[in-house]
């Protein structure tokens, strides 16, 4: 049997896929097999899911394509045409912009679209904290941008400062964690 | 064990999905539960500026560490690794290969026992994981769950009362939640009856992948499946369904085995211990020979066969005869001419050194 990749060599190596809900038998060379690797099948595996995505979405919306693909989010900016096209939504923000062409497609993915899980357990100063890092992260990219070098250095100082008493505070709860 | 500080401790030892213990080991290899989280401040990972990315490492790395299940953590930034030592990361399944791919401020905090981590920057800001030996989805699920309360102690999770958990992909929506067993059906895919099971497994609406998750192909009959919906039933619910059909499927491979063993017993043995041949005594063997020899061994292991090696070095083969650990234990790159060389080596002195009782870590 010949390798279904490049037709020339001896398969050698035989393996199974499942895809679409069945298996199929491959049959490649080595060689082949070396070059198509596993990163290779997972990134391919990642425009299905768009593809599959985009199906979906299409079905259902056709009629108002031209309309419905230019509704865009207004924290990310990201345009529904460009979700279809991808399959990743941009920000949470997206799941309101884009709500009424997502339940339908939710519905479609899961049969349902209501939560049934767990809730966040809200959070206390640690995520005020880290919002405040992230905050500070967010100011020195602006700082950078508008090559303000002095405002960058002092906030990049801030960031160290901070992180440096989160260290601390987490080697003296591990400390205490150990002597308790 | 002792938490490793540094990349060359985490390799020198064994992850704990490979020791082949917890229950139902001869069969079930490993089982994982993952969460995926995102921060509700910052656009998803491939929509957020470089600097925003920088941003959600430091405080997601921060906040985790200060949390008890990953103060003893170990946090690896993708982009300081090798690519063999990412390659490493993906082939013990504690990264994804999109996380693997290096590019972009990405990381992984992997907890001091091993059994917990944390993808941070991958398709979504946070992807938990929990990775025990054996079929123990209760603790697998718990060791998640009491994980994320800490971490959301310290950090805002984009979450709606009617959608749930906010995620990149909108298949992920709900409880973000993707539970897995990794299970051997070496005798149904022998009696052809694998095709059956498989069908019947994705009709109630469970999924179906290779050894390296999502559209990997099945080597050495290794399965995993899992559950495909996370919008409209608990976390509670998808782990039971989970855990019922997989009993279904471990009682039908027993079943299978039994009747294999009564009507073919030599034949099977014959197979068993020719794989086993080949692997003690091969001088040139490619990876996925070795998944699948191996294949054969662990279904003697567990009939029962004396005198094979124990499930802990079949499952330690699985993951230290692939390529990136291979050429890491060699310190350099092989070819993959080369490679199959030092993986026969490899294979031959593992097996002398389990039939000594002499098990070494890489």
């Amino acid at each position: 049997m010949l390798c279904q990749i490049c037709g020339k060599n001896p398969a050698t190596v035989h393996f199974t896929e499942i895809h679409d809900n069945k298996m199929s038998e491959i049959h490649v060379c080595e060689r082949c097999a070396e070059e198509k690797g596993m990163a290779a099948s997972a990134s391919q595996h990642k425009f299905e899911i768009a593809d599959l995505l985009a199906g979906m979405v299409d079905a259902m919306t056709r009629t108002d394509e031209e309309r419905v693909g230019h509704v865009q989010c207004p924290r990310c900016g990201l345009q529904y045409s460009s979700f279809k096209e991808t399959g990743r939504l941009g920000c949470s923000e997206c799941y309101t912009a884009f709500q009424f062409q997502l339940r339908p497609l939710l519905r479609r993915i899961h049969g349902d679209t209501k939560h049934r899980g767990k809730t966040p357990t809200h959070g206390s100063a640690g995520a005020e904290r880290s919002r405040q890092i992230q905050r500070l992260h967010d100011d020195l990219q602006r700082a950078v941008e508008r090559e303000d070098f002095e405002s960058a250095a002092s906030i990049r100082d801030q960031v160290r400062k901070l992180e440096a008493e989160l260290q601390a505070e987490r080697a003296a709860a591990h400390g205490a964690e150990h002597s308790s | 064990m002792s938490a490793p500080r540094d990349f060359a401790e985490l390799f020198s030892t064994t992850s704990p999905w490979l020791q082949g213990s917890g229950p139902n080991s001869e069969m079930v290899l490993s089982t994982r539960v993952r969460l995926a989280r995102n921060l509700s401040e910052v656009p998803f990972t491939h929509r957020a500026r470089e600097e925003q990315l920088y941003g959600v490492l430091a405080s997601v790395s921060a906040a985790a560490q200060s949390s008890p299940a990953f103060s003893d953590g170990l946090l690896l930034r993708m982009n300081e690794c090798t690519p063999i030592e990412r390659q490493v990361l993906v082939e013990r399944h504690l990264v994804s290969h999109e996380l693997g791919d290096g590019a972009r401020p990405r990381g992984i905090l992997i907890a001091g026992d091993q059994r917990l981590s944390l993808m941070i920057n991958e398709e979504d800001h946070l992807r938990l994981q929990s990775l025990t030996p054996g079929f123990q989805l209760a603790e697998a699920w718990s060791l998640a769950d009491q994980a994320d309360d800490q971490l959301n102690q310290s950090l805002e999770f984009a979450f709606s009362e009617e959608i749930g958990y906010l995620t990149s992909c909108p298949t992920n929506a709900g409880t973000g939640l993707r539970a897995s067993v990794l299970i051997h059906l070496p005798a149904l895919v022998l009696l052809e009856e694998i095709q059956r099971v498989l069908k019947s497994i994705m009709q109630v609406g469970l999924n179906v992948r290779g050894l390296y998750g999502e559209h990997s192909e099945v080597m050495g009959n290794l399965f995993q499946i899992s559950n495909q919906t996370t919008l409209g039933r608990s976390e509670r619910d998808s782990i039971d369904s989970l855990e019922r059909v997989t009993r279904q499927i471990i009682e039908t491979e027993e079943r299978a085995r039994e009747r294999m063993m009564r009507d073919a017993r030599v034949q099977i043995e014959d197979k068993v211990w020719r794989a086993y041949g080949t692997l003690r005594y091969c001088r040139s063997i490619h990876a996925r020979e070795v998944i699948n020899l191996c294949s054969a061994v662990r279904l003697g292991v567990a009939m029962e066969l004396p005198g094979l090696c124990p499930l802990r070095t079949l499952n330690e083969l699985l993951v230290l005869t692939q390529p990136a650990h291979l050429q890491r234990i060699h310190g350099s790159e092989l070819s993959p001419a080369d490679r199959n060389i030092v993986r026969a080596q490899l294979v031959r002195e593992r097996l002398a050194a389990a039939e000594h009782g002499t098990g070494t870590n890489p």
